[in-house]
């Protein structure tokens, strides 16, 4: 299916969010989760489903004033 | 001060714009700052750098949600943001207009209502408006953060009467000075008004020289703040002598 992850459209496999995040090969406790504009926290990304269109985003520390 | 945390330094850092990460870190230690900003973005290279920078300052991280323009914006970064840094801490930015970069004050009393009901420490970056600071404090805010200028402008303190007059209005509530900061001295009239702390970041950033620059800043507000405590004399209209008249010879012939 095709999402969009970050931004950008992205073809995947991955049924869950949690799945996503191996796939993309993202350290999972470096990044805080949102699926459609929603916080996803991280003991529920494996219990949340992705679906064709579905907005990721996957978000780091970075540097802020 | 800060909702149970007591501060020895009242220079909180902003962490963007630095020339290299190397200067970054110096940077921080120059200024001794205890509180350092972060922010949240899309994953991408070069964050192990960074994390390990905001590990090894030893400062307490205060995430915030620059660049929302809405309640749900800033209040999903806050989420995001209190899960990967651990911290409650959330400096709260709803911006109103993208040119101006002006708080949103009615999105930031809605979305610090939410965010206070579900236990955040909210530190709202706002203007010097007593009335929305009011509705800020009965949304559950602490601490006010109001404006000195635009954020990134330099220019300073650009309405000392209003703050004068918000320091005024809320005497019991810590006030940190947020954003529009250019130079030390700008900074230490802050803190001879009576503001509890200067967020700064642009000023320091941009710098050519950042560290010593940071360390400028750090001197200046603590000049300030030791300038509050002994308590400034009041400006008068005309000028008064210094030395006394008494005791003065006759010398005219």
């Amino acid at each position: 299916m095709r999402i969009d992850l970050n931004g950008a459209s992205y073809e995947t496999a991955a049924p869950t969010l949690a799945d996503l995040i191996v796939e993309t090969g993202v350290e999972a406790a470096a990044v805080a989760t949102a699926l459609n504009g929603r916080f996803v926290p991280c003991a529920a990304r494996a219990s949340t489903p992705l679906t064709q269109g579905a907005k990721v985003e996957l978000l780091a520390p970075m540097q802020g004033g | 001060m800060f909702y149970g945390t007591d501060l020895n330094t009242r220079l909180m850092l902003g962490t963007a714009q630095y020339p290299s990460p190397e200067v970054l870190r110096a940077a921080i230690s120059a200024s001794g700052a205890e509180v350092i900003t972060v922010s949240l973005r899309r994953e991408g290279p070069g964050g192990t750098g960074f994390r390990d920078i905001l590990q090894d300052s030893g400062c307490r991280i205060l995430p915030n949600t620059a660049g929302c323009h809405t309640v749900r914006e800033a209040v999903t970064t806050a989420h995001m943001a209190r899960e990967l840094f651990g911290t409650p801490w959330i400096k709260l930015e709803v911006i109103g207009h993208a040119d101006t970069l002006q708080p949103d004050p009615f999105a930031l009393v809605e979305a610090a209502r939410i965010l206070c009901a579900e236990g955040f420490d909210v530190f709202p970056y706002t203007t010097e408006d007593l009335i929305v600071g009011e509705k800020l404090i009965e949304a559950g805010c602490r601490v006010l953060m109001p404006w000195g200028a635009p954020i990134g402008s330099g220019q300073g303190l650009r309405n000392i009467g209003g703050l004068r007059a918000m320091r005024a209005h809320f005497p019991q509530v810590p006030l940190v000075i947020d954003a529009g900061i250019g130079a030390p001295s700008q900074a230490m009239l802050a803190m001879e008004l009576g503001f509890d702390a200067v967020l700064l970041n642009t000023a320091v950033a941009k710098a050519l020289d950042p560290v010593t620059m940071a360390r400028a800043f750090a001197q200046a507000i603590t000049a300030g703040r030791l300038a509050r405590e002994a308590g400034l004399m009041p400006a008068r209209d005309m000028a008064q002598a210094s030395t006394p008249v008494f005791g003065m010879a006759e010398l005219l012939a």
